[in-house]
């Protein structure tokens, strides 16, 4: 199964060189799921990362196997734990080559806390994946907001022009004008599709219990949602924070940029008073720029980065929010709805 | 002497030791047999878990090992299952082995030479058998482990080799000891989404809610179907049953309607609170952003 889909795709590479159709769908199997559902909840809170690897097919990326990375220790020498990561990471892909599990890297995943993942390492590593792979992927999985019911599963992919941009290292406010490019921008979120092998679908028909209720069930019609809710208003808080400094340094910037306008004006007047008086001495008249002149120094504008990245967090938080929210009235209504009869 | 003892408690083997599997083991099993070299007929490898206090095996991981096998014998990438081991340990050091998983139906002669190396590994292994061949008509899933018969007391003095652990073994029986296949987190994650070969979407919250609901309208309407005919004398009443629904039914809060219609309401209430918040921040968001970008400075 696994060579057929190669041979396809070695034969559409082949085919077409140049354009790959856009990334549409991302095709996981249950096996991943669980794999990354298992690694993130025995860790939680930490936070832990992982490889994806599987195929890349057309307009599908299909991820069919997973394995963890070993929790990354705090410590001195930096070289000898890069060394042993790569090692660890050589290792086994070299073991699961050998029992037939696509050894091709599409991506990676990490768990979330309250779905806090908007940081510039996130974006680095993009980067970095990038340079070596045509397509990756990013999962993210929210084990706290799985307790409510949901299976809190994301794929993300960074978007092309905001990865230009990146690159560039420009995010000056004229740059963003001219792409066009605004915070929803930064990080693309791909439908997920899950895909199963018969065998296992076979079995899980056989072994799913008859219970009319799952935990699934349980765990959706809970009550309390406040302690999420309220740590969610809790992170709200401090990105707002963040964001109003983030402003304030704008702010700042542009009294900055204004009053040094003001300056040059003013100098500007004082040397064309001086040319004039120049001229009726019959001297030669001074230039109008004095680029040594610290006045004329462009001020370097702040990155918009930080805030970009800033407020795509609080608009993550403001959607979860609504979602439990949405979710609590449905509970509610069903609870008075219960006690009237 | 301490030896032959120690032989007498294997016979009587206890019967308390049970098994759990998450539903990973059976993915990654079944993936590892759908993707194994053509020429094998069955897949081996080992299981990684925990010994929970009270004595039962939890098993929790598993991976494959390569393997070659013909009628007489079979040999077992030692080295391979060691590497794996060791890269696993990194992740969880708190999965150790517990036993080993093969394919197919039933306990062959191989087996037993496999099982050895495992008990060398670990005391009591684990053997499980998943059958991927649906013989009888269903998928199943047995655990065993194996104890050495051996003669009686007096034979067995005679027939002790003084040197080495083992005793010389006649035979090994597999016992099957019962296996319990906890779901839960295949149920949390939805039944819907492992079994289906294809599921195009997620579901979204709203409509998780809604399956939900609908699962427990109709668990209502089931036991208001029960409860009619019982009164009516169609069904025999079950005390069990009964005493579950009253435990049901006295579950609900004994709250005055006012005092129980002002908890819903303030809670109602927070919810908007929050949704309003929400919404204005978003505005603020989009109000900030045109600013920022659309200010022009020179």
């Amino acid at each position: 199964m696994a060579a057929n889909t190669m041979a396809r795709s070695f034969l559409q590479v082949a085919a077409t060189e140049e354009a790959a159709p856009p990334l549409r769908v991302v095709q996981i199997e249950g096996l991943v799921i669980l794999k990354i559902i298992k690694h993130c909840k025995e860790f939680s809170p930490n936070l832990v990362t992982g490889q994806l690897l599987g195929l890349d097919v057309g307009s599908v990326l299909e991820v069919t196997n997973c394995f963890p990375f070993p929790q990354a220790r705090v410590v001195e020498e930096d070289e000898e734990i890069e060394a042993e990561g790569a090692n660890y990471q050589l290792e086994m892909m070299r073991c699961l080559r050998e029992v037939n599990v696509d050894n091709n890297t599409v991506g990676w995943y990490q768990s979330t806390l309250m779905g806090a993942y908007q940081t510039d390492e996130v974006i680095q590593t993009f980067l970095n994946y990038q340079e070596n792979i045509k397509r990756c992927v990013c999962i993210i999985y929210d084990p706290l907001k799985s307790n409510q019911g949901v299976l809190a599963l994301k794929a993300l992919k960074l978007s092309d022009s905001f990865m230009e941009l990146y690159r560039s290292n420009n995010f000056t406010g004229e740059k963003l004008r001219e792409k066009n490019l605004s915070w929803v921008d930064i990080f693309e979120e791909i439908p997920i599709k899950v895909s199963n092998s018969a065998l296992i679908s076979a079995f899980m028909t056989e072994l799913e219990a008859d219970t009319p209720v799952t935990q699934c069930d349980c765990d959706r019609l809970q009550l309390s949602t406040s302690p999420f809710l309220e740590r969610n208003v809790e992170f709200l808080i401090e990105c707002m924070d963040d964001l109003s400094a983030d402003q304030q340094k704008f702010q700042y910037y542009y009294r900055n940029l204004s009053r040094q306008q003001a300056q040059q004006q003013a100098w500007l007047q004082k040397r064309r008073t001086e040319n004039m008086a120049r001229k009726a001495a019959g001297e030669e008249p001074l230039p109008e720029e004095d680029p040594s002149n610290p006045i004329f120094k462009p001020l370097p504008e702040p990155s918009r980065l930080d805030s970009y990245l800033i407020t795509n967090q609080v608009s993550n938080y403001c959607n979860q929010i609504n979602g439990v929210a949405g979710q609590s009235f449905s509970r509610l209504y069903l609870t008075k709805a219960l006690h009237e009869n | 002497m301490a030896v032959t003892v120690s032989e007498r408690t294997v016979l009587q083997f206890s019967p308390t030791l049970t098994a759990k599997v998450h539903p990973l083991v059976i993915f990654n099993i079944c993936d590892c047999y759908v993707r194994r070299p053509d020429q094998t007929k069955r897949v081996i490898g080992t299981l990684l878990g925990s010994v929970l206090p009270d004595g039962t095996v939890d098993i929790r991981n598993s991976y494959a090992v390569p393997h070659n096998e013909n009628s007489e014998e079979v040999a077992l990438d030692i080295e391979y299952h060691h590497n794996m081991l060791i890269s696993q340990q990194k992740v969880n050091p708190k999965e150790v082995i517990v036993g080993w998983y093969s394919t197919g139906l039933g306990v062959t002669g191989c087996s037993v030479l496999i099982h050895d190396f495992y008990s060398r590994e670990v005391p009591n292994p684990v053997h499980l058998i998943v059958d991927t061949g649906f013989s009888n008509g269903e998928g199943a899933i047995k655990a065993y482990v194996s104890s050495n018969l051996s003669l009686s007391l007096g034979e067995l003095k005679q027939a002790v080799r003084p040197a080495g652990d083992h005793q010389l073994p006649l035979a090994a029986q597999f016992q099957e000891i019962p296996l319990d296949l906890r779901m839960v987190e295949a149920e949390r994650v939805g039944f819907d989404i492992l079994k289906k070969t294809m599921t195009d979407k997620l579901p979204t919250d709203l409509e998780g809610m809604e399956a939900s609901m609908e699962r427990l309208l109709a668990l209502i309407d089931d036991v208001y179907k029960y409860v009619d005919d019982v009164d009516e004398g169609r069904v025999a009443p079950d005390n069990n049953v009964g005493r579950f629904l009253w435990d049901a039914v006295e579950s609900l809060p004994k709250l005055s309607p006012a005092v129980f219609d002002k908890l819903v309401n303030d809670s109602l209430q927070d919810n908007m609170l929050l949704l309003y918040l929400s919404s204005i921040t978003r505005t603020q968001l989009t109000l900030a952003e045109k600013l920022n970008t659309a200010a022009q400075v020179l």
